[in-house]
């Protein structure tokens, strides 16, 4: 299959800078306007300022963006869904500090030859790390762009053997109430568990990620690996794996488990299949204020869409 | 203890419940000055003015139970403010959603109203709120009649009801708690009244198997 690197953004969905620079002073204009005095109560963003380990020197990948701005590191790591740590967008940034990411091992097992179990390390010296600028789409609305650091899945697959029964690849994330509070509420079934078919898992986009924006992956955007699949919405990636399964039939993941009607396997970012309660039409960037439309596949289109010919995207959301 | 604050001391009353209901606002203009609405500055706006919408909607809600168990009469004087302040919020809410999500376009708020449940169930609720500001003067309950203006204001249960379901259907299912604990004290403050309903009706007696009152014997035949 051919792969084509991502196609440039259209210069219509790139916001002119002047107006991109000037978003902030509208708001500020807005409701400064009302002349009231300010009464200030911090807004608490514990996370965000860069103290990672650097990953040195990385490649960079033709399947990065260039022509999108990748969203601040701060927002990055003070925002976003890791419910392990708590239900609210701040909590990981509060609370996943209590992660321990060494020593680390990923089991690899199920339609595989033979079992195996691999420490961190040896992960991290499988292929050199590209960093890869992707767009990323969240199921609620929002969206960011992220430099990942990793590389590609199939990195993994040179160093199983998977039995052609193998059909559907799943992942489990940690699920250590000692380390991860939130274990212990029912807020779904735990440990968390996402999965893909066997080729989307292949695909040379879909990576495995063990960075950002250059350094060590923080704890709260799932260290010590994690899956990123940028044509999906992001709970499709699995955060601080410890397991790897090879299966035969298309197993249940934790959100099928706990909305069935609202969760897709596939999960494809659509702008026209509508989340139950929600459009997808449109999704704001992390830092915005306006929406701007939702590109199919989230604009992997060219490179992904063979994966899913013949198929009704409307049935299999 | 009754206490009863003379005309002075519940004007200071009145001015610190008005400055304190102005301070979340006050920390939207901060927000907006210190440029610090977190990384998503529009669900940070939305959340923040929805929170204290609900929130004084509640505070509204406690005024009379708060009344009848103190005997603090007075408090009755602070329940338009702080319903106003419910809809001031309010109107910011809405418009947050209309000029962030829709950028004012008509055709799309229309469509948004009509197809997501919980943007109808948020819709009707600000519009049960709008006719309740409109006659919160002295004047229109004049003009209304106490009895009118009473039952016009107590459509204010069937809002606090459609902004509970506005927020269950809003979040995800792992951020129950929240909608939870809000729709938790709005049942308390709808049953207490319910409550009080029931006390105050005087039963009328019913004897349906009584037989008339013989007051004279019955002439012999």
């Amino acid at each position: 299959m051919l792969i084509r690197r991502p196609a440039a953004l259209p210069a219509s969905e790139i916001t002119d800078s002047a107006i991109y620079a000037s978003r902030r002073d509208f708001i500020r204009t807005l409701l400064l306007g009302a002349g009231t005095a300010g009464f200030g109560l911090s807004y608490g963003a514990d996370a965000g300022d860069r103290t990672g380990q650097s990953l040195g020197s990385l490649i960079n990948s033709p399947f990065s963006l260039h022509d999108d701005k990748p969203t601040p590191f701060k927002s990055m790591t003070s925002y976003g869904n890791f419910y392990e740590f708590g239900p609210d967008k701040e909590s990981p940034a509060k609370h996943a500090h209590r992660l321990r990411t060494r020593p680390w091992a990923v089991t690899v097992d199920g339609e595989v030859k033979a079992a195996k179990t691999f420490a961190i390390e040896d992960i991290l010296n499988w292929a050199p790390l590209e960093e890869r600028i992707y767009r990323m789409r969240c199921v609620e609305g929002w969206s960011a762009v992220v430099p990942w650091v990793g590389f590609p899945f199939s990195e993994l697959l040179k160093r199983v053997e998977v039995t052609g029964n193998a059909k559907f690849v799943e992942f489990w994330s940690l699920a250590d109430p000692e380390q991860m509070p939130y274990i212990r509420l029912p807020l779904l079934d735990w440990p968390y568990r996402e999965a893909l078919r066997l080729d989307e898992a292949r695909h040379p986009l879909s990576i495995i990620a063990v960075g950002m924006y250059g350094e060590v992956m923080p704890k709260q955007n799932g260290a010590p690996l994690r899956l990123v699949i940028p044509w999906k919405y992001g709970f499709k990636g699995a955060k601080s794996i410890v397991r790897i399964r090879f299966v035969e039939k298309q197993p249940e993941t934790t959100w099928i488990k706990s909305s069935p009607d609202e969760y897709g396997f596939y999960s494809n970012v659509n702008p026209d299949v509508p989340h139950k309660r929600w459009s997808q039409s449109h999704e704001r960037r992390l830092g915005e204020f306006l929406k701007r439309k939702t590109l199919p596949f989230n604009g992997y289109a060219e490179q992904v869409a063979g994966l899913y010919a013949g198929m009704d995207l409307r049935k299999n959301f | 203890m009754s206490f009863n604050p003379d005309a002075r001391q519940l004007g200071l009353i009145k001015i610190a419940v008005f400055i304190t209901c102005l301070l979340p606002f006050g920390r939207l203009l901060w927000a907006a000055y210190s440029d610090d609405f977190g990384p998503n500055p529009v669900e940070f706006v939305q959340r923040w003015t929805g929170s204290w919408t609900f929130n004084l909607l509640l505070i509204t809600l406690c005024v009379t139970p708060l009344r009848t168990i103190t005997q603090w009469h007075w408090l009755l004087r602070l329940r338009r403010m702080l319903g106003l302040f419910c809809f001031f919020y309010a109107s910011l809410h809405f418009l947050s959603f209309i000029g962030f999500d829709h950028a004012f376009v008509l055709e799309d708020i229309a469509k948004d109203i009509y197809k997501r449940p919980f943007v109808s169930a948020g819709f009707a609720a600000f519009i049960l709120l709008i006719p309740l500001a409109a006659t919160s003067s002295n004047w229109a309950i004049r003009k209304l009649g106490g009895r009118k203006w009473q039952e016009l204001h107590r459509s204010i249960y069937l809002t606090g009801i459609l902004a509970t379901i506005h927020y269950f259907w809003l979040v995800k299912a792992t951020a129950l708690l929240w909608p939870l604990a809000y729709s938790v004290v709005l049942a308390v403050l709808l049953g207490w009244r319910i409550r009080e309903r029931r006390r105050k009706a005087i039963p009328v007696p019913r004897f349906q198997s009584a037989k008339p009152l013989k007051f004279f014997k019955q002439k012999p035949d």
